[in-house]
This record gives structure tokens, sequence and C-alpha cells, in this order.
């Protein structure tokens, strides 16, 4: 048993997209809506990275956006945990060589776990969420 | 001494959406002016473009914006079409106007949601998007993924739908019209939302015009454009619907006319799906070979006109593309409708067009006069709703 075990009960997600097409986005906001209902796992979406435990990214990062993503990586309290959401987010997807690219975000900030797709279904973002819970 | 305050909203967006970037200028309450900046989330997309075949551009376009995820390629495919010269088969047609109508739908029910929770109805929200779930069922029975259907080519349409699915739709389609009919209802007797959004951000005709507003937003201000009638393609001059109009211009007009809009697209599903069933052959034309030129096309996105360039130099590959998205043109207009409201409505009116906003959570402002005032998006959300709250005291109800 690691110390991680607090985070097991109830984790609290944050949300950051830089260049994506905002499907995932649609997609993660889709698992809070009554179909899927993440809430009553106690996985919650939160307002600010301050209070998040985890990082849901998604999008090829930006040249604009770059700073910003850095930012919010640091702000993050310890342990930081990043799940790269959809295929942009994991190796660039159909964005990786356009010019306003710098991504992919395992580039930038260290990565937890991958969960591919374009755009991934909720239930695949679920999963990917429990597996990281699981392998706390 | 100087009372402005710069409330700057944006950049990016972490709720939905592309990023944009707002700045309010502000006086007490009320706003004096705003100004927009675009091209957070530049992906370079026409470049891309050009690195791909015709046939890859349709998957590539379809990634401009994962909402009208349909819009992009069917004007895209319009472009290239021109471009050659070539007519789609019948069927095609049916199924194009089928898949963009299913996408109208969503997108109005998924904006309907977000207007919801920006004046502080959450109840509105997860009950609009629970009734957005049965449609995107539908979408991935008939094309095989819930969002990024990649239904278009060049020539036609990729996928046929087959005849057991038409039972499917049709029975999706009663289902959904029931549900919309009971959230159009609740939104049109709810006083509460009348006098929060009745009268507020007033867009009127001329500035319409001026600003060459496209979709529900000119719409709503009685203009009668759409190019689903104004230019038919696709199967839009073949069956019989409406265009809805409002007068009013205001956000509780933008609201009626999506909802409105979403049982005429229920009409276009329902007759070009009793055409599928006599319509038979192919679903797709051959596209031998594409000459040089250019080409354009058009399509008539839940936003608005969406507009594709297409050049070719009798390669491939095109030479150019250039998209104009209808949320380019409808943005402009916040500068007639925002100022002399006050802030806590200023984020329902720029949610008003459906731009790609919600970017509301990183707001910071600036007093000019302190160097420092902050005040970020989470409470420009809590203004809104603060001010839906104070509204519902005062006519005795209790807020949901
Ligand atoms: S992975 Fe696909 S759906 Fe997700 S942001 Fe990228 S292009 Fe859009």
């Amino acid at each position: 048993m690691n110390k991680l075990w607090a985070l097991k009960k109830s984790i609290w997600v944050y949300h950051v997209c830089s260049g994506s097409c905002n499907n995932c986005d649609i997609e993660i906001l889709d698992c809070l809506t009554p179909k899927f209902d993440l809430e009553r796992f106690g996985i919650l979406l939160v307002g600010s990275v301050r209070h998040a435990d985890v990082i849901l990214a998604t999008g090829s990062i930006t040249r604009k956006a770059l700073p910003r993503i850095k930012r919010v990586y640091e702000q993050m309290p310890k342990p930081k945990l990043v799940i790269a959401v959809g295929g942009c987010a994991c190796s660039g997807g159909i964005f990786k060589n356009g010019y306003n690219i710098v991504g992919p975000y395992d580039k930038i900030i260290p990565v937890t776990a991958y969960i591919p797709g374009c755009p991934p279904k909720p239930e695949a973002i679920i999963d990917g969420v429990v597996k990281v819970i699981n392998s706390l | 001494m100087n009372r402005k305050t710069i409330i700057p909203i944006g950049p990016y967006h972490p709720l939905l959406e592309e990023p944009e970037f707002f700045e309010l200028e502000v006086e007490g309450e009320k706003v004096i002016d705003i100004d927009v900046h675009i091209g957070y989330n530049h992906r370079s997309i026409e470049k891309i473009a050009e690195s791909k075949t015709f046939d890859q551009m349709v998957f590539l376009v379809e990634r401009i914006c994962g909402i009208c995820s349909t819009s992009h390629p069917i004007a895209n495919c319009n472009a290239v079409e021109d471009l050659v010269g070539i007519e789609i088969p019948e069927r095609a047609r049916y199924i194009r106007s089928i898949v963009g109508e299913l996408e109208r739908i969503h997108s109005h029910l998924l904006w309907a949601g977000l207007a919801g929770h920006f004046i502080g109805y959450n109840t509105l929200w997860m009950w609009v998007w629970k009734y957005r779930e049965p449609i995107l069922e539908i979408f991935e029975a008939v094309t095989g993924n819930r969002n990024h259907y990649a239904m278009m080519i060049p020539g036609g349409v990729r996928r046929d739908i087959k005849e057991e699915d038409i039972p499917v739709v049709l029975k999706g389609m009663d289902e959904a019209e029931r549900k919309i009919e009971m959230v159009t209802k609740a939104v049109l007797d709810d006083p509460v939302l009348a006098a929060r959004l009745k009268g507020v951000g007033v867009l009127s005709r001329e500035d319409a015009i001026n600003y060459c507003a496209v979709g529900p937003t000119a719409r709503a201000s009685g203009i009668p454009i759409d190019v689903r009638r104004d230019e038919p393609y696709a199967a839009y001059g073949l069956v019989n619907w409406e265009i809805i109009i409002r007068e009013e211009g205001d956000v509780f007009a933008k609201v009626v006319v999506r909802l409105l809009e979403c049982f005429e697209s229920i009409k276009i599903i329902r007759q070009c799906l009793k055409r599928l069933r006599t319509v038979k052959g192919e679903i797709a034309a051959k596209v031998k070979e594409i000459p040089p030129g250019e080409g354009i096309g058009r399509h008539e996105a839940p936003r608005g006109e969406v507009f594709h360039y297409v050049k070719s130099d009798g390669s491939n590959r095109p030479v150019r593309l250039k998209v104009r998205a209808p949320t380019y043109v409808n943005l402009p207009t916040c500068k007639a409708t925002v100022p002399g409201e006050s802030i806590a409505d200023a984020a329902i009116i720029l949610a008003a067009i459906d731009p790609c906003y919600c970017c509301t959570e990183r707001i910071v402002t600036i007093n000019k006069r302190t160097g420092k005032r902050e005040l970020n998006g989470q409470d420009l959300l809590r203004l809104s709703r603060k001010k839906t709250e104070k509204i519902c005291k005062n006519m005795g109800k209790r807020n949901v």
C-alpha cells in the first residue's frame, strides 16, 4: 500500500484542452451527464487545477497554449496524474505535422495513462480513469 | 479618475469548444465595450490539408470541429464536386441530408444544455443532454461512431443506411420529438427564463445585416437566410420544410429558433427516410480525376453557413483549402449586443451565438485604477447564476 491510496475514494479531475477538435472534450462532459454519471463514483470535474488530482488532457498542444499547459501542470498538487484522452493527446493525431503543433502531451509533461480513440467513447474514458485508480 | 475595468475572458476554454479570448471593458456593472481575440486553437489545418489527398482531406476537415463534425465534410465535398463538376447519386443526397439534420438536432440540444448551465439552470443542462444521448446512439447505429461519422466522400457517401436501420431511426425520431417538445414547452413557459433572457442582448435587423450574421443568429433577428433553401444541395431541395424566423433578436429568440429548428430537422429526416425506401442505387459517384481549377462548397451548419474553397492543380492533392466557419462572422455581432448590458448577462449573450465559447473559466479582471482586481470565469458564472436566483426569489419561485 503506498501513499496514493487516499486518492482511491474520490478523485477530482480537471480538464485541459489545447488544439483539439473539442469532440474529446464533449465526450468528457458526456461522462458527467445522466447516462454515464461519473459522479456516482465520486469523480468530480473541478474548475481549478489546484483542487484536482488528475488532469484529463485533450488535443495536440498548440504553440500559443504551451506556456499555459506548463503552468497548469506546475500549479497542480502532488501526486500529479495526467491522463491523455484521445488520439490527439496520445500521439498528435491527425494534426501531428502542423506547423503550430508542439505536442503531444508526453513531450511536455509526464503522462500517466493514455486513452486512444477519436474520440474515445465515454465508456473508454471511464474505463481508463478506473484503471488508473486501480493501479494506484 | 479612470473607473474603467477590463475583464478578459479566455483564452482557452476548459469546458467546451474552441478557445477564444474576449476582453470586456466595464464601468461598474455595465459593459461598455468588448473586444475579441481569436487564434488560440490554431492547428494549421489549411496547411495540413495541402499534404493530404482529396479523399483524406475530408477526414481532416471533419476534425475542425467536433460538434459540426459533418458540416465541414459536406461543405468540403460540395467544393470538390463543384471543382470536378459531378452530380452525386440521389440516394447519397438523402443520406447526406439525414446525417446533416441529425447533427443539427444534437448540436442544438447540446447548446440548449450549455445555455442552461450558463445561467445556473443545471437541471436543464442534465435534462437536455440526457435527451441528446439517444441521437448519438442513432449515429452509432447508422454510421458506426458517436461523433466523427466519416460518412462523406467526394461523389457521395461512404456508408449506406440499410433497410433494417430505417425503423430504428424513425423510432428514435418519434422519441426525440416527444422529448424536445417537452423541453420546448418547459422553456417557453418558464417565467424565470423569460425574465432572464427576453430583451437581453438584442441584435437588431440592421446590425445583423451589417455584421453579416448567419445561421440562427441572423434568423432570430428576422433575416430569412439559410443555405439549404437559398442554394439547395443534398436533398434539401427535394423535401418540404420551413425556415424558422423570429423578429425580436434577443437571446430568448435565439433559443426559440434553435429549439423549433429541431422539429424541422425531424421533419426532413422523416421524409428522407421515406424516400430511401424507394430510391435505390449507387451511394457514391466515381471521381476519376480531379482537374485543375477551383471549387466552392457551402453547407448550413447548426451555427450558420460554412464555406469551403478548394483549388487544385490537377494532382491528387489540393493546392489550397480555405475554410470560413460561421462563428467567425457571428462573433463580431457581440460588439453590437454586449455593450450596454450588465456583466452578469455578458456570459449568456456571448453564449447565445453558440460560438466556440465556454472559455469563462480563465477570466481575470484587471482594474485599470488599482491595477489589479481578480474576477475569474467562476465569478462570472456565479454572477450570472446569482441574477437568476434573484429573479426567482422576486417571483417567489425556488431555483432549481
Ligand atoms: S482525438 Fe479526435 S476527437 Fe479527440 S480532439 Fe483529436 S481529433 Fe478531436
